[in-house]
C-alpha cells in the first residue's frame, strides 16, 4: 500500500465534515473519490497532504506516518496535489510557474547566484508541452482562461514526477473538448509514469471512465468503495448520490 | 550583464562625475541617495520580491550605524572590520527578530517587525552609557584614508554599487525566483516542496544585512548616530521611497530614494511641512500609479512600443 488513511477526522467549528475515513490505495491504482457537494472530498485532501491539522486518524505515505508533517515535507516525499480552485502563481509567466516547481523538486531553490533563466529551459518545455500550454509559455499565468489555468496546475503537480498525484476535480469549469482531453492527458500520464492517482470529479462519465476504484463519500462519511461496476449498482450510492447527479 | 541594462553604464559614469562639479550640495546629495537606494533596495527585497511588509526596517539600518561607529570608537577597531561586523549585527538581528515574525501573517507580521523596532529604538534610546542615549552618539570621525567628503562619496558609490549587484545576482537567482512565488502565493509555494517560513527568514536576514550597511555607511557620513536612525518614521520613509519608486522593479527603490531626498531638500527650504506634502505626494501616487514611478514609465514605453 502506497497510501494508507486511517479513521481521518476533522470539524470545523462543531461541524463534522469528515466523520471517520478509511482507505487504502496501491501502488499504480487510479482511484476516485466522488460525493455530493459539502461530502468532504476536498477536506480529506486537505487533511492527508497537510493542508489542515487533523482532530484524529493516522496517514502513513510509502510506510512513513506523515500525519502531523507540514506540507513542504510531504511533497518532498513525493505527494503532490492539485486544488479545486485554481491556485498558481498569478504574476509569473506560464514558464515560471512550472520552471519554480522544478527548481524546489531538483533541490536548487537554495541556489543565490547562479542565474534562473539558465535552469531547465528544456525539462520546463517538455513539461508546457505534454500539458498543452507550450504556445502560452510566456503569457501572464493570471491572465489565461480558466482551463488553460487548470493544465497549468496540472503541469505544476507534474513537474516534480510524484509518486501519488492527488487532484481536486482537474476539469472542474471546463468545456467538454477541454474534459476529455484533460481526462485522456491525467490517463496517459499516470499509465506513463506508473503515477498513482486520488481524484475527485464531479462528472460521472469522467469518473466512470478511467477510475479502476471509486471511493463513495457522504456527509463525512465513507458509504462504500468498489469498481466502477460495484459502486455504479450499489443501492445505497444511488440513494445519495446518483439519484440527485446532475 | 544583459541588453536591458546598458543604462546602467551612463548613470554609473554620471556618478563617477558628481565630485568634479566641484559643489559640495551635490557631493553630500549623491552620497545621501546612494545609502538610502541600498536601504531601500535591501527593504525591498522584503516587500517587491517576498511579499512580506516590513514595517520596522529602520531597526536594521540603526543597529548598523550604532554597530559600527561603537566598534570604531569604543572598541577601536579598524573600519574595515568594524564595517563588515555592522552587517553581521543587522543579519544577527534580523534572524532574532525574523525568528517570531515570519510565524506570523500579512498585518500581523508588519505590526510585529513594527514592535521589534520600537524595542530596538527604546534600547537606543536608554542605554546611555553605551549610544549616548537621546542625544545620540556624537563624533564618529570618518577612517583617516576616506577623510574627505569626496574620497567618502566614492567609497560610498563602491560599496552600493557592489551590494546592489549581489543582491540583484540573488533576486535573479534560483533562491530569488523561489521568493517570488512565495509573493505570489506563499500556499501554493510550500505544496511545491518549499519551507516558505524559513526561505522568509533566510531573505529577512539578506535584508538585514545590507541594511545594516546602508547604516553604518549613514552614520559615519553623518559623523553621528541618533535615536532617530531607528525611530519608526525612518522606517516609513524608507516604505515610502520603495513604493514611491516602484516595488516591482530591482531599480524602483534607487529612484525612490533619489526622488524623496532631492524633493525633501527642496522643499525644506521652503516649508516646514515636508511631511505633509510627502504623504499627499505619497496617496496621489497610490490611487493612480499604483506601480510606482518605476512601474508608471514601464508601462508607457510598453504601450509606446505597442503603437509603432
Ligand atoms: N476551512 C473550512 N472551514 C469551515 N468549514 C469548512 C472548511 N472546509 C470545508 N468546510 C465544510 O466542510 C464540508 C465539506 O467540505 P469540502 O470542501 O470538503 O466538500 P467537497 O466534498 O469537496 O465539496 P465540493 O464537491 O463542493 O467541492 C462543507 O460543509 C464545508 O462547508
Ligand atoms: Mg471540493
Amino acid at each position: 500500500m502506497i497510501l494508507t488513511v486511517e479513521n481521518l477526522k476533522k470539524s470545523f467549528d462543531g461541524f463534522v465534515a469528515v466523520n471517520g475515513v478509511s482507505f487504502s490505495i496501491e501502488k499504480g491504482e487510479l482511484c476516485s473519490i466522488i460525493g455530493p457537494n459539502g461530502a468532504g472530498k476536498t477536506t480529506v485532501f486537505n487533511l492527508i497532504t497537510g493542508y489542515l491539522p487533523l482532530d484524529e486518524g493516522r496517514v502513513i505515505f510509502n510506510g512513513v506516518d506523515i500525519t502531523h508533517m507540514r506540507a513542504y515535507q510531504i511533497c518532498r516525499l513525493g505527494m503532490r496535489r492539485s486544488f479545486q480552485r485554481t491556485n498558481i502563481f498569478p504574476r509569473l509567466t506560464v514558464f515560471e510557474n512550472v520552471q519554480a516547481a522544478l527548481l524546489a523538486y531538483r533541490g536548487k531553490s537554495f541556489n543565490f547566484f547562479t542565474p534562473v533563466e539558465t535552469l531547465f529551459r528544456e525539462e520546463t518545455e517538455a513539461i508546457l508541452g505534454r500539458v498543452g500550454l507550450q504556445d502560452h509559455s510566456n503569457a501572464m499565468s493570471g491572465s489565461l482562461s480558466y482551463g488553460f489555468q487548470k493544465q497549468l496546475e496540472l503541469g505544476i503537480a507534474l513537474a516534480s514526477e510524484p509518486d501519488v498525484l492527488l487532484l481536486d476535480e482537474p476539469t472542474a469549469g471546463m468545456s467538454t473538448e477541454e474534459t476529455s482531453a484533460t481526462i485522456e492527458l491525467i490517463g496517459r500520464i499516470a499509465h506513463e509514469k506508473g503515477l498513482t492517482l486520488l481524484f475527485t470529479e464531479h462528472d460521472m462519465e469522467v469518473v466512470f471512465s478511467i477510475s479502476e476504484r471509486i471511493l463513495v463519500l457522504h456527509q463525512g462519511q465513507m458509504i462504500t468503495e468498489g469498481s466502477p461496476d460495484e459502486v455504479r449498482t450499489n443501492p445505497d450510492v444511488q440513494k445519495v448520490y446518483l439519484g440527485e447527479a446532475r | 550583464m544583459s541588453k536591458q541594462d546598458w543604462f546602467l553604464i551612463p548613470i554609473f559614469l554620471i556618478l563617477c562625475l558628481v565630485p568634479l562639479s566641484g559643489s559640495r550640495f551635490y557631493v553630500f546629495l549623491a552620497t545621501d541617495i546612494l545609502i538610502f537606494a541600498l536601504f531601500a533596495v535591501s527593504l525591498n527585497l522584503l516587500l517587491g520580491y517576498t511579499g512580506l511588509v516590513s514595517f520596522g526596517h529602520a531597526a536594521y539600518f540603526g543597529i548598523g550605524a550604532y554597530a559600527c561607529a561603537l566598534l570604531m570608537r569604543k572598541a577601536s577597531i579598524v573600519f574595515p572590520v568594524s564595517f563588515v561586523a555592522a552587517g553581521l549585527f543587522g543579519a544577527l538581528a534580523a534572524l532574532i527578530i525574523g525568528f517570531f515574525c515570519v510565524r506570523l501573517t500579512k498585518i500581523y507580521f508588519a505590526m510585529l517587525t513594527l514592535a521589534f523596532s520600537q524595542i530596538v529604538w527604546a534600547a537606543a534610546f536608554k542605554w546611555n552609557s553605551l549610544t549616548g542615549g537621546d542625544t545620540g552618539f556624537i563624533g564618529v570621525p570618518f577612517p583617516q584614508y576616506l577623510d574627505s567628503k569626496t574620497r567618502y562619496y566614492y567609497f560610498t558609490l563602491a560599496v552600493v554599487v557592489v551590494c546592489l549587484f549581489i543582491i540583484r545576482k540573488v533576486v535573479n537567482s534560483p533562491f530569488g525566483r523561489i521568493l517570488t512565488t512565495i509573493r505570489e502565493n506563499s500556499e501554493r509555494t510550500e505544496f511545491i516542496g518549499i519551507n516558505v517560513k524559513f526561505f522568509q527568514l533566510v531573505a529577512f536576514i539578506i535584508s538585514g544585512f545590507f541594511s545594516a550597511l546602508a547604516g553604518a555607511l549613514f552614520g559615519i557620513f553623518n559623523h553621528s548616530v541618533f535615536p532617530d536612525f531607528l525611530f519608526w518614521p525612518a522606517s516609513a520613509e524608507v516604505l515610502i521611497m520603495t513604493i514611491l519608486g516602484g516595488m516591482y522593479s530591482f531599480f524602483g527603490p534607487v529612484v525612490g530614494a533619489a526622488v524623496v531626498l532631492f524633493l525633501r531638500m527642496q522643499i525644506t527650504s521652503y516649508t516646514q511641512y515636508w511631511p505633509l506634502i510627502l504623504g499627499m505626494i505619497l496617496a496621489v501616487l497610490l490611487f493612480f500609479f499604483p506601480g510606482g514611478i518605476v512601474g508608471f514609465l514601464q508601462n508607457r514605453l510598453t504601450l509606446l512600443r505597442g503603437n509603432r
